[in-house]
C-alpha cells in the first residue's frame, strides 16, 4: 500500500465512520480489508482504493463495517461485569423500586456477547428482578454485525471465549457444530443500527449505558462531543461503563469516575457540568458531522 | 509456581498444550492415560488437571473419580479437554466433579480464559 493509498483510506475512514487510524495502522487496515478486496474479486488494495474513489456503494458500506468492527468475547474483561452485579444493579434496584424497570444501553453491542452477558447478568438475579420491565437496546454501525446479534448463534470456539461452562449449559442450545442462545434470552434485547456520530436522542433516556472500546477509535472531538450527547440520555443517578482503556478524564465534566471502580461512571449534575469550559467546543463540530 | 498435569494420549497434544501452560507460567507434567495419572496424582496432587475423555487404560472420567476420592483430592481444578463436544457429555463431566470444559479444538485463549474462570490465572492474563 502506497502512502497516498493510506492517507486516502485513513481520510476516507475518518470521514465516513469517525474511525480515526494513527499514521502507523498499515497492518489493519491490510488484514482487515485485504480478505474484502479479495471477496470483491479486486486484486488489493490499490484496486480497492480505485474503486472507493468511484464511489462504489456497497464497498464503501463493507470497507467500513470491516475496519469498525471488533473483536468481543462473554463477559469481556470480567470487571464491567461485576461492577453490574455488584455496585450497578443493587443500586439501581433500590432506585427504581417504585417503577419497578431499568433500561440498558449496549452503545457498540457488536455481535451480541456484551448485551447476552448482561441477560445472563440479570437472569442469575432471579428474584429480585421478578416483575420488572427490563430493557436491552444493543445498538452497532454495522448491519450484518446486528443479524448475527439478532441470531444469537455461536460457533464453538465463541462460546469458549470468557463464557463459563455452566453459563453455556444454562443458556445456550447446541445445534451442530453451533450454539444458539435461548429465545427467553434473546426476547429481552432489541437490535438497532446506529452510528454514534449521528443524533440519538429518540433512543430515549437509560438506567445504564455501556459504552466500551469503541470510542478508542474516535479523535478527542469526536470523543468529547459523543460523552456530551451521552450524558443526555443518562439518568441523573444512572451508570455509564467504558472499555478499560477508555476515560472520561481531561475530556469532559460531564460524568465523573467513581473510585476505586475502574471504568465506572456516574453523570455529573448538567448545571454544575455546564459551567465548565470542557463542554464548549464540541457542538460546532456536531453541526459539521450531521450535516454531512 | 503453580502446577499442571496434562493427561491425554496423544504427545502432539500434550506438547501443544504444554507450551501454552508454561507460557502462562505453569509447572506442567504429562501423562498418557488416567491410569499413569493416577500414580502422579497418588505421589503429589498438582493445582489443576488438563483432562482428555477417551484414552486407553483408563480413561479421563474414571481417573477424575479416583482422584476426587484421594485425600485432599477435590482440591486440584480439573480442565477437561476432549472431541467430546456435546451437552451429554459436558453435564456427565461436571456432575462428576468437573471444573471448566474446553471442547478440542483449542488455543491458548481458550485455555487462559477456562484457567482464568477456574482462579488459577488473574483474569487480565487470558486477556493477554
Amino acid at each position: 500500500m502506497t502512502p497516498t493509498e493510506y492517507e486516502y483510506l485513513r481520510k476516507f475512514l475518518k470521514d465516513n465512520s469517525g474511525l480515526d487510524l494513527s499514521a502507523d495502522k498499515q497492518y489493519l487496515i491490510e488484514s482487515r480489508l485485504l480478505p474484502l478486496a479479495r471477496k470483491a474479486g479486486l486484486s488489493g488494495i490499490n484496486d480497492l482504493v480505485q474503486k472507493l474513489q468511484g464511489g462504489s456503494r456497497e464497498l464503501i458500506t463493507n470497507v467500513i463495517e470491516a475496519m469498525t468492527t471488533n473483536e468481543t468475547f462473554f463477559f469481556r474483561d470480567k470487571v464491567p461485569f461485576d461492577h453490574f452485579r455488584e455496585t450497578i444493579m443493587p443500586e439501581v434496584i433500590k432506585a427504581r423500586a417504585g417503577r419497578r424497570s431499568v433500561r440498558i444501553w449496549c452503545a457498540a453491542g457488536s455481535t451480541g456477547q456484551e448485551p447476552y452477558s448482561l441477560a445472563m447478568c440479570l437472569k442469575e438475579m432471579g428474584a429480585a428482578l421478578t416483575g420488572w420491565r427490563v430493557e436491552i437496546i444493543a445498538t452497532d454501525l454495522s448491519q450484518e454485525v446486528l443479524e448475527k446479534a439478532k441470531a444469537g448463534i455461536y460457533s464453538q470456539f465463541e462460546v469458549q471465549r470468557g463464557l463459563p461452562i455452566q453459563m453455556l449449559m444454562k443458556y445456550f442450545k447446541q445445534t451442530g457444530e453451533t450454539w444458539q442462545i435461548n429465545p427467553e434470552l434473546r426476547a429481552m434485547i432489541q437490535h438497532r443500527q446506529l452510528n454514534l456520530l449521528h443524533d440519538f436522542a429518540q433512543l430515549g433516556t437509560f438506567d445504564v449505558i455501556f459504552c466500551r472500546n469503541v470510542l478508542i477509535y474516535f479523535d478527542q472531538d469526536t470523543k468529547i462531543n459523543i460523552f456530551n450527547r451521552l450524558a443526555r440520555q443518562i439518568e441523573p443517578d444512572g451508570f455509564m461503563v467504558l472499555g478499560a482503556a477508555e476515560t472520561v478524564v481531561g475530556l469532559t465534566d460531564t460524568f465523573r469516575p467513581i473510585p476505586e471502580k475502574r471504568g465506572l461512571y456516574k453523570p455529573n449534575d448538567p448545571r454544575t457540568a455546564a459551567a465548565k469550559p470542557a463542554l464548549a467546543g464540541a457542538a460546532p463540530r456536531l453541526a459539521v458531522m450531521a450535516g454531512r | 509456581m503453580k502446577t499442571c498435569l496434562v493427561v491425554d494420549d496423544s504427545s502432539v497434544v500434550r506438547k501443544i498444550a504444554r507450551r501454552i501452560l508454561e507460557g502462562l507460567e505453569f509447572a506442567v507434567t504429562e501423562a498418557e492415560d488416567g491410569s499413569k495419572a493416577l500414580e502422579i496424582c497418588q505421589q503429589q496432587l498438582p493445582d489443576a488437571v488438563l483432562l482428555d475423555w477417551n484414552m486407553p487404560v483408563m480413561d479421563g472420567f474414571e481417573f477424575m473419580g479416583h482422584m476426587r476420592r484421594l485425600p485432599g483430592g477435590d482440591q486440584p481444578k480439573v480442565v477437561f479437554c476432549t472431541t467430546e463436544n456435546n451437552v451429554a457429555h459436558i453435564a456427565q463431566a461436571l456432575s462428576g466433579g468437573a471444573n471448566e470444559y474446553i471442547m478440542k479444538p483449542f488455543d491458548k485463549d481458550i485455555i487462559a480464559d477456562k484457567f482464568a474462570e477456574v482462579g488459577l490465572l488473574p483474569v487480565g492474563q487470558a486477556m493477554v
